[in-house]
């Protein structure tokens, strides 16, 4: 309708305060009478605290108070929890070690909390910490998943006996290893997802602030979801009951999962304030501190299965996976490796049976939970890698093995609880093959060989579930909570319009697409259209983003508070205009009777809601509505993407020579919005595949990559420009037909690259990230061998 | 402490200074010009890079006292009042950016790219010299475009100066 509606690029309105430095982030704001927090975290990966002297910390200049888990035990302030129950096998409850904000008895991984020391300046603080004297008795540490289990090993919590946290399945056993008997032909592989370090740019932080007359408590924090921070803060914590409790979460510098979760330091700030009279205390994390604390992703050890029949359909699929969790449940880990994980292992195939296993275990290393894509990009690894690796076993060209497999009958009920609802996988796969010019590649690899280079290509072809998600549904499945939105559409009676909305854009530019949706509706101008978000004081509840879940669960909910905005509209403009309700259209901006000449402007028929002068028979005034939205479904966005490399083998260094991403996300409201979030999911995926990897060692338990000098975060030069592009199939499970784009890159990338890089090279057990020395290592062995 | 006194976005400034506060931290902390933005504390992430007597610099990584007279112009100061810098139109134009955090730091890069290559920069060459500045939102192809548009009218730019 409107010309910035639906599959308009519309330019950010968002973008004029951060080019100009003007963005408001948690650490620019200044707080009346502000103290500083720094924490004392432990050396150790695993040890007792004997004892903890703060004497000579609280005579330092500036120290305001100096504070350990002793004083928070005392004032009985309750631990972090994490959300989303997971039954074993033996349908025992998961078993969830205490995890207090500041460890009063035992650290668990080298930067866990036992004092936060606050003062007047960052450097006071600082300079404070590093007088508390803290007495440890090191302890033996593990941080190997595959080693947690092990007899022997260091046991972490009490609760968890051999630390193992859950051993949960899903599927029929019997039935996959029945199909398993009956194979042609079984491709087994063994496969690390390696464990990455979400570095959002904008380091964690939190200002508490208590208000000691109101005894009401404000929490600047750097979050995705200040409501469900509230929640937890409220319910588990114990802080303050909800109504005396502000969320704001202010523009927050990137997140892909890391900033869901609720956090020690939230809890800590909050109390602290209260502990030292009221004044605020604010915290920001250093980028160590940050690579210490945040939560980090992935980190699964897995061995994978498929049998096929003569005729190269699959049969079975079975997986067997340890999943690391770090040394406490964060907040939603659990359902990271099972129910975000396993239910994705069909990947785009109809495979009739499958049976997954996933073991949890706790290792003394910093939690693991939600990272961009969070158990979607572990199973497309191994979905993608088994099937690349089979067509290489059966000699069959990979894309066609694929294709053979591939769903085409929707919906799709597959054996692993999704059932998906829409989609054109062949579309996706002949949009990215013809523009990668597949057909071409092998006269590419000759050229390169005659320079003495080694080429390879890969494909991947990627589902995922988003639209988080369904309540009634994850109710069933364990989560802690509904995973509904909210929405709250406020027009003004000059006729602009406030979106209110339980969703939170840190990137992801909602301010602009939701005002693309009004426009889309009512054709007024998304200049005229405010989005507000990250209040809990303004916005009336909301679940806040991850998953992809903005546009289809929380714009849905706006589309149906819009829906009812509408009808109210149209129903007083009829009134108005003394025609029938029937008769009144809303377009560009108007109301108009059909078939006539009269009209009335959208602002004109918003100020006679609110002079409520002349309004039809027992309307009330004003034009404000609300809406709750709960999914019917997930939505199954799916692509394919083609990785073609270039290697040099006297280096091992590798260039990305083309990266091509053909990617269905259902209808796009704003394409230029979409290839962003699909540029970057890429860069972290190939960064996953090539650069990043966090390392601990494994005797200390000491973080090894704890900095941007270690950690190798991809860099402008080590990405190529990308052809993304997309096809559509209409998401049929809400009104906007979307099905989301913020993960699909980092999800379907980096399974793309190690079959390329394993083409190039010809062996299959190329380790992520595979760095120019792994990359190196492998050439020469496969020359030796060859040799 | 130290007295310090220098011109930042054309106004002359002064503060008294621990010897060692870092510019950012006076910057962001004694001017409350908060858009200059501390993302690492190893001189990775660029997310504080300024313009010191028309150099770019790290501004975690320089001390306070280390700019006494000097000229700063931070992303405060890059726009003239309402007429955007053609580097931060550019970043819009070509949504080179996301949330933001990095945004400064690559403007202030990226005009500083372009004042040294002019219309010669190629996209190698723009990706090279981002050594120095880490995007997480990005995956940096929309920030080498709005780099690479400038370049290619730094005409324009130039006359802006």
């Amino acid at each position: 309708m409107g010309a910035e509606g639906f599959g308009a690029r519309v330019l950010r309105k968002e973008d004029k305060r951060f080019i100009t430095g003007r963005g408001r982030y948690t650490d620019d704001i200044e707080l009346k009478d502000m103290t500083h927090g720094v924490f004392v975290r432990s050396p150790h990966a695993h040890a007792k605290v004997r004892s903890i002297d703060t004497s000579a910390a609280e005579k330092m200049p500036g120290v305001v108070g100096v504070l350990t888990g002793h004083d928070l035990a005392a004032d009985k302030i309750g631990g972090l929890i994490c959300g989303w129950m997971i039954h074993s096998r033996d349908g025992s409850p998961m078993k969830m070690g205490a995890h207090p904000a500041l460890a009063a008895d035992t650290v668990r991984y080298v930067g866990d909390a036992v004092a936060i020391v606050v003062a007047e300046t960052r450097d006071q603080a600082r300079d404070a910490a590093e007088a508390v004297e803290v007495d440890y008795e090191e302890l033996p540490a593990v941080t190997d998943p595959a080693k947690a289990t092990a007899a022997g090993a260091p046991q972490i919590h009490p609760e968890a006996e051999g630390n193992l946290i859950y051993d949960w399945t899903i599927g029929d056993e019997a039935a996959t290893e029945g199909q398993f008997a009956n194979a042609a032909h079984v491709t087994k592989i063994d496969l690390v997802n390696n464990r990455l370090v979400p570095n959002a740019m904008e380091p964690r932080a939190a200002i508490g602030s208590y208000d000691q007359a109101e005894e009401h408590f404000t929490l600047y924090n750097t979050t995705q979801n200040p409501h469900v921070a509230r929640l937890v803060l409220s319910a588990f914590v114990g802080m303050a009951p909800e109504h005396k409790l502000r969320v704001v979460a202010p523009d927050v510098g990137g997140g892909f999962g890391s900033k869901i979760f609720i956090y020690p330091e939230e809890t800590a700030c909050l109390w602290a304030s209260r502990k030292v009279g009221g004044r605020p205390v604010k915290w920001v994390a250093d980028r160590t501190e940050a690579f210490l604390t945040d939560a980090h992703g992935r980190d699964h050890v897995t061995h994978a299965e498929v049998a096929f029949d003569a005729d190269n359909r699959v049969l079975g699929l079975r997986v067997k996976t340890i999943a690391n969790l770090g040394a406490y449940m964060s907040t939603f880990s659990s359902s990271v490796p099972t129910y975000l994980y396993a239910t994705l292992l069909s990947g785009q195939y109809a495979i009739p049976q499958i049976f997954a296993e996933v073991q949890a275990v706790y290792t003394n290393t910093s939690p693991v939970d939600a990272y961009r894509g969070a158990g979607r990009p572990e199973a497309t690894f191994v979905v993608e890698r088994l099937m690349e690796t089979a067509a290489r076993e059966l000699g069959v060209d990979p894309a066609e093995l694929r294709r053979k497999n591939f769903v085409r009958a929707f919906p799709h009920q597959t054996p692993v609880i999704m059932a998906y609802d829409a989609g054109d996988y062949d579309a996706s796969l002949d949009a990215a093959l013809k523009a990668a010019d597949y057909a071409g590649f092998p006269a590419r690899r000759a050229e390169a060989e005659s320079r003495g280079k080694k080429r390879g290509i890969g494909l991947s072809c990627y589902i995922e579930a988003c639209g988080i998600a369904p309540s009634q549904a994850v109710g069933s499945l364990g989560a802690g909570v509904g995973l509904w939105e909210s929405a709250e559409v406020r027009v003004n009676p000059v006729g602009t319009i406030e979106v209110l909305t339980g969703t939170h854009s840190h990137g992801q530019s909602h301010e602009t697409t939701f005002a693309q949706i009004i426009n889309e509706r009512f054709g007024v101008p998304t200049d005229t259209v405010s989005i507000v978000h990250g209040d809990t004081d303004k916005v009336q509840f909301g679940m806040g983003t991850y998953g992809s879940r903005s546009a289809a669960v929380g714009l849905s909910a706006v589309f149906k508070a819009l829906d009812k905005v509408e009808a109210k509209a149209k129903k007083l403009a009829a009134h108005l205009m003394e025609a029938a309700e029937g008769d009144i259209v809303l377009e560009d901006g108007s109301f108009k009777v059909a078939g006539t000449d009269r009209a009335l402007a959208f602002h004109e028929v918003a100020l006679a809601a609110y002079t409520a002068h002349n309004l039809p028979e027992g309307m009330e005034p004003g034009l404000k509505e609300t809406s709750f939205y709960d999914p019917t479904n997930f939505t199954f966005p799916a692509g394919s993407y083609v990785c073609e490399v270039e290697i040099d083998p006297d280096t091992g260094v590798t260039e990305i020579v083309q990266f091509v991403a053909a990617d269905d996300f259902g209808r796009i409201i704003n394409p230029m919005i979409v290839e962003g979030q699909v540029h970057g999911g890429l860069a972290q995926g190939i960064g996953q595949a090539l650069l990043e990897g966090c390392v601990y060692d494994h005797e200390s338990g000491q973080l090894v990559t704890a900095s941007f000098m270690d950690y190798c975060m991809p860099r402008a030069d080590d990405l190529p420009s990308f052809n993304v592009m997309t096809t559509e199939t209409v998401c049929p499970g809400n009104p906007l037909g979307v099905k989301g784009c913020g993960e699909a890159g980092a999800i379907g990338s980096p399974p793309a690259l190690i079959n390329a890089l394993t083409d190039a090279i010809g062996r299959n057990d190329l380790a992520m990230p595979a760095t120019p020395q792994r990359v190196w290592a492998a050439l020469r062995s496969s020359s030796a061998a060859a040799a | 402490m130290t007295k310090v006194s220098m011109t930042v976005n054309g106004r002359a400034v002064s503060g008294d200074v621990e010897d060692r506060t870092l510019l950012v931290s006076f910057l962001r902390e004694t001017l409350g010009l908060t858009g200059t933005h501390v993302g690492c504390d190893t001189t990775q992430c660029g997310a504080c890079v300024v313009h010191m007597d028309g150099k770019p610099v790290k501004a975690c990584t320089v001390l306070t006292g280390q700019a006494e007279g000097a000229e700063i112009t931070t992303i405060e100061g890059l726009a003239k009042g309402d007429e955007l810098h053609p580097m931060q139109a550019a970043f819009r134009e070509h949504h080179g950016l996301q949330c933001g955090f990095c945004t400064p730091g690559m403007i202030m890069m990226g005009v500083d790219i372009v004042r040294r290559h002019g219309a010669s920069l190629d996209e190698k060459t723009i990706r090279h010299e981002l050594e120095g500045n880490i995007c997480r939102c990005t995956g940096y192809h929309n920030i080498v475009k709005a780099i690479q548009a400038v370049a290619e009218g730094s005409e324009v730019a130039e006359a802006a100066e």
